[in-house]
């Protein structure tokens, strides 16, 4: 394929969702531009399908078990927030405010990537160099470790956490990072680089045999999939115009970890799938909070012992259809 | 030096508790391969299991040595079952699985014992069941003396603590290296299916790893509840993870090496926060974990084992 077919596979997606994500905020928008609480909602579940895509990147194409994705969101939220509240009054030279607050937001949200992706470097490269469980628990105490640090940061405001964000997540930009996050898990996929992680997930030490460079391979996609958990962290606190370490607890993770499970480990389209029942359902059951997490954790021991591959497995929709998926893969 | 002894004898206390935790873990993990979880879940429901007991005996307002003993034993025989029931009910359907399954449904049954603990209550009664997000308050069992050598604080209760739990760690260590049961234990844990062919039941190993496991699990919330008397249902989570660390760090699957590193653990904590960053206290663990793995992942006493293809 020539560069520019590849320029324009690249930038299809998002050259056909932006003027739709468009009509749709307009759509889901109260009076006078004001946010309706379908679009909070909406945003939400956004911010869950990265989380769950992202994430089933590493549990689901790579087979290792991360349980510390909240982790990586307090990364990418915190610096995110740090910059924008920073730079709030900025604006920067000939242009105009509205277009200079979202180029800052932008800055805001690729600097918060690349911070959780530098933490994930440094996770990733200890952990993943062993077979075996250890990503899990020391994801998890990743998790706890940066609790532990914001709340003794005086400089990230303790546990009150820095409020007076300004409110920059609106529907579009959730929508442009969901279409980059699924075109990135689904592009990695396809790619070289996911052939090999599917190589490691089916067995490890075959892979390794083939000349398969499993440490390397295994570490890159815990990076990218980190960032994607900081983008998804820079979203939320500038939603919620709040950032505290109670966004960001263990329990958040294994409700992330829960999505992935329930889509099915290795399905990019089950993970978006699960992520968004998952966001509605929790929507209709705040009566019952305190139930929330016991479903959860029933969900987790019944879906393993009746269905372990979750509800599509390694499959995608359109595995299912027959007559589509001559049409997706030719 | 006052002050370093008086750290001394906290990291003691601290760690010994550590490292009865980190011996469920290694047990469980030598047998099955599975990190077990639920570990630091158990430890709560063994406090909470004490608590009843003590609320039953009336131990607040008649403390004494028996109701105590009555107290511990039962804690233990609670958490031995229901270590058994989990294998039972959530691990056993799973064992054929891939590794991955089974650490799901331990982090599953670890949130169900966590949050379903916090339900409102079902059974009425002083300390109703569940017994509720509120802190409780633990009974004394038996009244309190300090001692003041060289100006270090000690009282009775660290060591009664500390006699009890060393002498559980030799126990299972006579256990484990002494007896039939132990050698059977050894024999699953270096390979279960050929341990099977040579007729041990390897079913009823694993049972009893769990049963001895989780009691030793009771053991240690009791002894830690006896002196720090506020129990919660979150309460399991932080020492779980942290006797994890101190099992891997011994080398996960060996019995000394949990308990040298449940005390290596304890002592460090203790130090680093008495001396250099106290509000750090929990991240300890976690540091020394990332620099085991980096160093030394197979653990202090760990051997590396061939990958069998």
């Amino acid at each position: 394929m020539d560069l520019p077919k590849i320029l324009l596979r690249s930038a299809l997606p998002l050259l056909i969702g932006i003027p739709l994500l468009w009509i749709f905020q307009g759509a889901v928008a109260g009076p006078g531009g004001s946010e309706t609480a379908m679009a909070v909602i909406l945003m939400m579940a956004g911010i869950n399908v990265i989380l769950a895509v992202s994430l089933n990147v590493v549990n689901g194409f790579t087979g290792q078990f991360s349980i510390g994705h909240a982790g990586f969101m307090a990364v990418g939220a915190y610096t995110a927030a740090k910059i924008t509240v920073a730079t709030n009054s900025l604006e920067i030279v000939g242009i105009p405010t509205a277009v200079s607050d979202q180029l800052i937001f932008l800055f805001a949200m690729v600097a918060g990537m690349a911070m959780a992706a530098l933490m994930g470097l440094l996770v990733g490269m200890p952990s993943l160099r062993l077979r075996g469980d250890y990503l899990a628990i020391v994801t998890l105490g990743f998790n706890e470790i940066i609790r532990v640090l914001i709340e003794n940061t005086e400089f990230l405001g303790q546990a009150t956490g820095i409020s007076g964000l300004p409110k920059r997540t609106n529907i579009l930009w959730v929508g442009i990072a969901v279409i980059v996050t699924i075109a990135m898990a689904r592009r990695l996929l396809g790619s070289t680089h996911g052939r090999a992680l599917l190589a490691i997930r089916e067995d490890e030490v075959a892979a390794e045999a083939m000349g398969v460079d499993t440490t390397g391979y295994k570490v890159r996609a815990f990076v990218i999939s980190s960032a994607f958990a900081g983008l998804a962290g820079a979203l939320l606190v500038h939603q919620i115009q709040l950032c505290t370490p109670r966004s960001f607890t263990f329990i958040k993770s294994i409700e992330v970890v829960v999505m992935v499970v329930l889509g099915g480990m290795g399905s990019v389209t089950g993970s978006v799938v699960a992520a968004l029942v998952l966001s509605f359902a929790l929507e209709g059951l705040r009566d019952v909070q305190q139930y929330r997490m016991v479903m959860y954790s029933v969900l987790l021991i019944a879906l393993m012992l009746t269905r372990p591959t979750g509800i599509f497995g390694t499959r995608e929709i359109w595995d299912l259809i027959p007559k589509l998926r001559k049409k997706v893969s030719s | 030096m006052t002050e370093f002894l008086q750290h001394l004898v906290n990291g003691l206390s601290v760690g010994t508790i550590y490292a009865l935790i980190a011996l469920g873990y290694t047990m469980v993990y030598g047998v099955l391969k599975l990190i077990n979880f639920a570990h630091g879940d158990v430890y709560m429901v063994g406090a909470f299991a004490g608590l009843y007991i003590a609320r039953g005996l009336g131990v607040d307002q008649e403390p004494s040595l028996a109701k105590a003993g009555v107290v511990f034993v039962g804690a233990i025989v609670i958490c031995a079952a229901l270590g058994v029931a989990i294998e039972r009910f959530a691990y056993r359907p799973l064992r054929q699985r891939a590794r991955l399954t089974a650490l799901i449904t331990a982090i599953g049954v670890s949130f169900l014992l966590e949050y379903g603990f916090q339900l409102p209550p079902v059974i009425d009664g002083e300390v109703p069941f569940p017994p509720g997000p509120t802190p409780r308050f633990f009974p004394e069992p038996f009244a309190r003396v300090d001692f003041e050598p060289l100006g270090v604080h000690i009282s009775n209760y660290d060591i009664v603590s500390l006699i009890v739990a060393v002498g559980f760690m030799f126990a299972l260590q006579y256990i484990v290296y002494r007896t039939k049961f132990g050698t059977a234990m050894r024999a699953v844990s270096f390979d279960a299916s050929v341990a099977g062919l040579m007729g041990i039941n390897v079913n009823r190993v694993i049972v009893w790893t769990f049963a001895l496991g989780s009691g030793l699990a009771a053991a240690a919330a009791i002894l830690v509840a006896g002196s720090r008397p506020s129990i919660n249902p979150l309460l399991g989570l932080l020492p779980g993870i942290k006797a994890f660390v101190a099992a891997v760090f011994g080398g996960i699957g060996n019995v000394q090496g949990a308990m040298v590193g449940g005390l290596i653990l304890g002592l460090s904590e203790e130090y680093v926060a008495g001396y250099l960053l106290s509000s750090y206290r929990d991240g300890i663990a976690f540091a020394l974990l990332i620099i085991v793995l980096l160093w030394r992942p197979e653990g202090l006493f760990g051997r590396v084992r061939a990958e069998k293809v």
